[in-house]
């Protein structure tokens, strides 16, 4: 436990002295910048974030204060404010909370990895990144080649009045590599990235020049390429769009603070109903989807939610069927629907809300091989580059990086601007195979909630194969 | 603590920490240093009732080292203890300094120089939590409405070892709501340094009437191009698409801006688009995260031509052009779009027969190279024929290029321009916004 926990037990007792319930979540997050861009430094940033939520529970509802000061007398003007507000708010509140909500539960957590990042020098990273870059240089038409490395080390401890401590550490790391390549008025962007809870051992030099050629290889490629074909035929996506498409068609209309309206004045509603739970045909019987925070090295596993609830592995989607939301404890009292611990916050001055972790597709039983013998006529798709759903989350429009088409089950030309769209039970139901080999990535930066939170969440996917999507290319 | 309170003291601090720090420095270092603080009460609400209160006060100082050639980064979170703060500061600088001399040299590092002082202070008076509820939630009573209040002091601050010295304060809120009659919504904002029950019963009554308008029957438009008003919210949204890589000059020079066809003059938007970046609203400071001020006015496209792209002064020293006062990022900070001659009660007849948007929602370049950007539309969007709302839409997906949709298919441009506050809290309430109006558009394609 940290040096801040006898600052915190004062100022919880002077809080129980006014509300009869009160937790303070301490946070210190470190993250750090390298980038290199054409062999030279472009940015070098480290940022210490610390500070601590201080929560109460009053007359059944939750109200929140946030200092950086961690003295007894700064946690304690912390609660001061919100039990102003709080008391403020309390007529007016959307729903009655009990204690219940936020359980009492001690335990640790430590993210897997096989060397810390403390003990990996920055002389280690740059030598990983220069060498990534100068790997990509070639042709002059590779204008832009970039390496970047974000690391970030977080401490969140959470005390409640009842006298519980649950604390958790984590190294994660991201490293992106993109190669740009442009002629004329034709530009071309080609990316790789390695995402999750890691620590130093990411940066392995000669896995990153591997990557590197080629990324600058297919950046070169994609430009000489033809646009990708329109119509409506077979896809196959792979892992790194797959992340995409779960995030944006499952994960957020699952979010039950959505479907019970806290987010419609933001990100939307979903076009999931309370009623549709163990009833609606989400999907193909090929379709698995389970909520997984347990997983060693995804980019959101955890033990405990901010809210202390201890989480574990839960099926939101089974043979197709919807079985389970994407709601904490807060949301499954509301809702009365079966959720998960999913009460996450994106720092110390943000309250926790209803947010992704890792939502994964279970693997089924084909290679990629036997996915692309399946296609006639189509198309296999790598790599997220544009991405947009309506409120509701029904209608939505994706873009990847790099295309390729198959014709009579064989791959084949490179294809550029290889874009799809749909409507999301209607394409979730074109689920004609799943692969047997499962990718884990993640993304930082989902964002969601008033006021404004970004979070981060893995997809763990194998490939995928749909049938009939309506696909398309780039201005010709 | 109270606005002027907070500010003071802030000022107090931060003045002390960059004297300790400036003093610290040897020979051939330089120091920047950013404040970026706030004290915000946030207000989440459902249906007319309180979901989520946080109050929030941070401070977050960031500095700029060099030394050597090299450029370092360091943020720091103020605990606003003083001993402790000074403790972390000279930390951070001594982390500026050791990893400076593991780096390589940094051949694009821009020296820092003195770029003046400016101090601008917005007092407001805001309202304690308790009587602010009762003024948001009183008028909405039997309405199903979602809202978001911010409000508090905002403080944007820099210094350098040079002796410059830049200072922005700011009390303001923002109500950012919706009004729901299920399924359909009406979105509105309403914003200001001093609460006004007159001024926030007559933006919730505007917001009544469209909502009333939306019990209409729900037309089904298949997806095809039809003749589009773009309301100024709508033309908001899709013009802050320009935020997004467009007019960077950077972007442009390492081939990833979608205005790339017209910064090289191989394309041109329409005769009637003019946008500049106009500090003059009021909405932004003018110093940026380096304290370069950039002009007050800098025109971006004038009559459908470029005019400048953003360019900081990195960039300017990396690709020899002219740098403007741009942030790092090369993003707009408050970009105004000019008006044109469509007046308000004419909209509808010049439109005719097509689709009226209010909002649109979830943007993004759907082909860069074309700037060709897709989304959604949301809220209060109607099918109209001869002039008149017959009613509201089911929600259609759009694909469009911003050459084409603000180019050749750009008919007109409304007489009165709103701007569109930023309502963007991630990390920190920031300052900024949109001043946009209305487009009438032909041929704008919808399709799914």
């Amino acid at each position: 436990m940290t040096s801040i926990s006898h600052t915190v037990a004062t100022a919880l007792q002077f809080a129980g002295t006014q509300v009869p319930w009160a937790a303070v979540r301490y946070s210190r997050e470190c993250t750090t910048h390298r980038v290199v861009r054409n062999d030279l430094p472009q940015t070098n940033d480290t940022s210490i974030d610390e500070g601590a939520m201080c929560e109460v529970l009053l007359d059944g509802h939750f109200g929140y204060a946030a200092t950086a000061d961690l003295s007894a007398a700064g946690l304690q003007e912390a609660f001061s404010r919100a039990i102003k507000t709080t008391r403020a708010s309390t007529a007016r509140k959307a729903h009655a909370f009990a204690p219940r909500q936020r359980p009492a539960v001690t335990g640790n957590y430590r993210s897997a990895r096989a060397r810390d990042l403390d003990a990996t020098g920055l002389a280690e990273i740059m030598d990983c990144l220069l060498a990534a870059t100068a790997a990509m240089k070639g042709a002059d038409t590779l204008v832009n080649r970039m390496a970047h490395a974000m690391l970030v080390q977080t401490q969140v401890d959470y005390f409640i009045s009842a006298g519980a401590q649950t604390s958790q550490s984590f190294d994660m790391v991201s490293l992106n590599l993109s190669a740009t390549a442009a002629q004329g008025s034709e530009s071309q962007t080609r990316s790789w990235s390695r995402t999750g809870q890691w620590g130093g051992e990411v940066f392995a030099r000669e896995a990153a020049v591997q990557q590197a050629r080629r990324v600058a290889a297919e950046a070169l490629a994609l430009l000489a390429a033809p646009n990708c074909p329109s119509g409506p035929m077979d896809l196959v996506l792979m892992p790194d769009q797959m992340m995409l498409q779960i995030h944006e068609s499952i994960g957020h209309p699952l979010e039950l603070d959505r479907i019970l309206g806290d987010e419609r004045n933001f990100a939307g509603w979903s076009f999931v109903e309370p009623e549709d739970f163990g009833r609606l045909r989400y999907g193909s019987e090929l379709m698995n989807i389970s909520f997984d925070p347990t997983r060693a090295h995804e980019f959101a596993s955890y033990a405990y939610d901010d809210g202390g609830n201890p989480a574990t592995k839960e099926m939101l989607i089974e043979g197709g069927i919807l079985k389970r939301g994407l709601g904490a404890l807060e949301s499954q009292e509301r809702s009365g629907i079966p959720g998960v611990a999913n009460f996450r916050a994106a720092s110390w001055n943000r309250a926790p809300i209803d947010r992704m972790a890792n939502i994964n597709l279970e693997p089924g039983t084909a290679s990629l091989q036997d996915l692309i013998g399946q296609v006639e006529h189509g198309i296999l798709m790598h790599t997220n580059r544009s991405w947009s759903i309506d409120d509701y989350r029904n209608k939505f429009q994706f873009g990847c990086e790099y295309g390729q088409l198959i014709e009579n089950g064989r791959l084949g030309a490179v294809v550029r601007n290889p874009n799809y769209r749909g409507i999301t039970v209607d394409f979730w139901n074109r689920l004609a195979g799943v692969g047997r080999e499962d990718e884990a990535h993640g993304t930082p930066y989902c964002g969601k909630g008033e006021p404004n939170q970004i979070i981060r969440v893995g997809h763990a996917s194998p490939p995928c194969l749909f049938k009939g999507v309506e696909v398309f290319g780039g201005q010709a | 603590m109270s606005a002027a309170r907070f500010s003071q003291a802030v000022a107090a601090q931060f003045d002390q920490l960059c004297h300790l720090l400036f003093d610290k420095l040897e020979s051939g270092e330089e120091l920047s240093a950013n404040l970026a603080a706030e004290e915000t009460l946030f207000l989440r609400l459902n249906n007319n009732r309180v979901r989520q209160n946080t109050d929030v006060s941070q401070c977050v100082l960031s500095l700029r080292y060099q030394g050597g050639g090299r450029t370092v980064d360091h943020t720091l979170t103020l605990s606003r203890q003083e001993a402790q703060d000074r403790a972390a500061a000279l930390a951070a600088l001594a982390r500026c300094r050791s990893e400076a001399a593991l780096l390589p040299p940094d051949p694009f590092q821009v020296a820092m120089a003195n770029h003046g002082n400016s101090r601008e202070e917005f007092v407001g008076q805001l309202l304690a939590p308790e009587p602010l509820l009762h003024a948001i939630v009183g008028p909405a009573a039997g309405c199903d409405m979602v809202g978001f209040y911010a409000g508090g002091t905002l403080i944007r601050a820099n210094r350098n070892s040079k002796g410059q010295s830049h200072w922005f304060a700011s009390d303001n809120f923002f109500f950012d709501y919706s009004l729901y009659d299920d399924p359909k919504a009406v979105k509105g904002v309403y914003c200001a340094a001093v609460w006004s029950e007159a001024d926030w019963s007559a933006n919730l009554e505007r917001s009544k009437r469209a909502l009333a308008l939306l019990q209409r029957p729900v037309q089904n438009i298949r997806p095809g191009a039809y003749r589009t008003y773009l309301a100024p919210a709508a033309l908001s949204d899709l013009v802050g698409m320009m935020g997004w890589g467009a007019l960077s000059g950077a972007a442009w020079k390492q081939g990833r801006s979608p205005f790339k066809k017209l910064a090289e003059q191989e394309l041109r938007l329409s005769p009637l688009l003019s946008i500049d970046e106009n500090f003059g609203m009021g909405l932004a400071p003018r110093f940026n995260e380096l304290g370069e001020v950039a002009p007050e006015r800098l025109p971006l496209i004038s009559e459908g031509a470029l005019a400048n792209l953003l360019i900081s002064s990195r960039s300017a020293k990396e690709y020899g052009l002219q740098a403007n006062g741009a942030s790092g990022g090369e993003s707009p900070r408050a970009l105004d779009v000019a008006p044109g001659t469509l007046a308000a009660p004419d909209v509808l007849a010049a439109l005719g027969s097509g689709l009226y948007l209010s909002n649109l929602h979830y943007l993004n370049w759907s082909d860069p190279v074309s700037a060709r950007v897709t989304g959604m539309t949301r809220y209060a969007c109607f099918w109209v024929e001869g002039g008149e709302i017959v009613g509201p839409i089911n929600n259609l997906r759009w694909d469009e290029s911003l050459y084409e949709a603000l180019g050749s298919k750009l008919l007109a441009l409304g007489q009165t321009a709103e701007i569109s506050p930023e309502t963007g809290t991630y990390s920190h309430r920031n300052p900024g916004g949109i001043r946009a109006p209305g487009a009438l558009i032909e041929g704008f394609n919808f399709t799914l």
